[in-house]
C-alpha cells in the first residue's frame, strides 16, 4: 500500500487534470481521488464529494488531502471531520500549491514513503522557485 | 413569550423566502469582491431547507437547525456552506431537546453560531466578513438580555446591530475568502457575507420578535 491522494478543486475539470499529472508520476502505484465541483456540476466544493473520494483511497497509510482555493479548506476539514469519525486511518490536509504539490506528493508516495514524509515534501512546493538561472536565482527579465 | 418550534419553522421558511428574493442582490455583492455565487448558493441552500421542513415538523428545535446545518453543508458549494453549515449545527446543539427559547435561550444560540462560524473561518472582527455582523448582534442581545428588555426587543436590537455592522463592512479591506485576492480592490464593497447574516437575523426579529 501506498499514501492515498485526493484532489479537491473548485472545477471538475482542474481536479481531473491535476490528477491525471500526477497520475503519470505515480506510474499507477498510487490511488488518487478527485473532488471536483459541487454535486450539481457547478463551481465550487462539496463535502459529500470530498467524503467520496476519501473513501475512495483510504488505507492504512493514510491520506494527503491537496486542494486549491478558499473554501476547499473549509469543505474538506468538514468532511475529514465527518471521515475520521467513521474510519480511523489518517488524513493530512496539504497547503502547497495545487499542481506542484500534488505530483510531488504522488512521487513521494510511489517510493512507499510515510504520510508524514509525503506531506513534507508536498509542503516543500510551496517555497520552490519556478524559473531559474543558471546560478539557481529566480530569473529577472 | 418564547419562540416555539412552530415559530422556528415559521422563521426558516420565511428565511428561504427572504433570500430567493435577495438572489440577485447578494450575487452582485459578491461579483465585484467575490465570485458571483453567494446568492445563487444561499438560494441553493435554503430551497433545500424549504424541502426538509416537511420532515421535521414536531421535532425539537435543536433537532430543526441541525437538520439545517447538515442540509446547507451538503448543498451549498460556495464557503457558505460549511459556514452557515457550521454555525446552524452548533446552535442546534446548544438548544438540543428544546420546543422552547427564551432569551438566554437565543443569546446562547447566537453566541454558539458566531463561534462556529469563527472556528470554522478561522475568521476575527474587522475582516470583512459574516463575523462583522453576528459579533455586533450577539453583543447588543447579551446587553438587551442583561436589561430585561423581553425577547421581542432582544431579536429587534440583534437585528440592528447586524445591520450596523454589516454596513461598516463596506471600508474595510477583506483579508478572507475570495475578496482577500483582491487586495485594496475589495474596499468600497458591502461583504454579501454579513449581509446574508443580517437578512437571517432581520427574518427572525420579524417572524418571532
Amino acid at each position: 500500500m501506498t499514501v492515498g491522494l485526493v484532489i479537491v478543486s473548485h472545477s471538475a475539470q482542474l481536479a481531473e487534470g491535476v490528477a491525471e499529472l500526477a497520475g503519470q508520476m505515480a506510474q499507477g502505484k498510487v490511488a488518487i481521488a478527485v473532488a471536483g465541483g459541487t454535486a450539481d456540476g457547478a463551481l465550487g466544493t462539496s463535502v459529500e464529494k470530498i467524503i467520496d473520494a476519501l473513501n475512495q483511497v483510504d488505507g492504512p497509510d493514510g491520506i494527503l488531502v491537496l486542494l486549491d482555493l478558499g473554501s476547499a479548506v473549509m469543505a474538506t476539514e468538514m468532511a475529514v471531520e465527518a471521515f475520521a469519525n467513521e474510519q480511523h486511518h489518517h488524513v493530512v490536509i496539504s497547503s502547497a500549491p495545487l499542481v506542484e504539490g500534488a505530483v510531488i506528493a504522488a512521487v513521494e508516495a510511489s517510493i512507499g514513503n510515510s504520510l508524514q514524509e509525503v506531506a513534507e515534501a508536498a509542503a516543500s512546493a510551496t517555497t520552490l522557485p519556478k524559473v531559474h538561472d543558471r546560478k539557481g536565482e529566480e530569473k529577472d527579465y | 413569550m418564547p419562540i416555539t418550534t412552530e415559530d422556528t419553522l415559521r422563521w426558516l421558511h420565511q428565511v428561504a423566502v427572504v433570500l430567493h428574493e435577495n438572489r440577485e442582490f447578494l450575487t452582485q455583492l459578491d461579483s465585484p469582491i467575490g465570485d458571483a455565487d453567494h446568492g445563487i448558493n444561499m438560494d441553493r441552500g435554503f430551497q433545500a431547507v424549504l424541502d426538509k421542513l416537511p420532515t421535521v415538523a414536531g421535532m425539537d428545535i435543536g433537532s430543526i437547525l441541525k437538520t439545517v446545518g447538515t442540509t446547507l453543508v451538503s448543498t451549498v458549494g460556495g464557503a457558505s456552506g460549511p459556514l452557515y453549515g457550521t454555525a446552524f449545527l452548533r446552535a442546534g446543539m446548544v438548544n438540543a431537546g428544546k420546543h422552547e427559547l427564551y432569551e438566554a435561550d437565543v443569546v446562547d444560540m447566537l453566541e454558539a453560531a458566531l463561534e462556529g462560524i469563527k472556528a470554522r473561518g478561522k475568521a476575527v472582527p474587522g475582516e470583512k466578513t459574516m463575523v462583522d455582523a453576528l459579533s455586533p448582534a450577539l453583543l447588543a442581545a447579551k446587553e438587551a438580555e442583561a436589561q430585561h428588555l423581553g425577547l421581542s426587543q432582544l431579536l429587534r436590537r440583534a437585528s440592528e446591530a447586524a445591520e450596523k455592522g454589516m454596513k461598516a463592512t463596506i471600508p474595510l479591506l477583506a483579508t478572507k475568502g475570495r475578496a482577500s485576492y483582491l487586495g485594496e480592490r475589495s474596499i468600497g464593497h458591502q461583504d454579501p457575507g454579513a449581509t446574508s447574516s443580517w437578512l437571517i437575523l432581520k427574518t427572525l426579529a420579524d417572524t418571532c420578535g
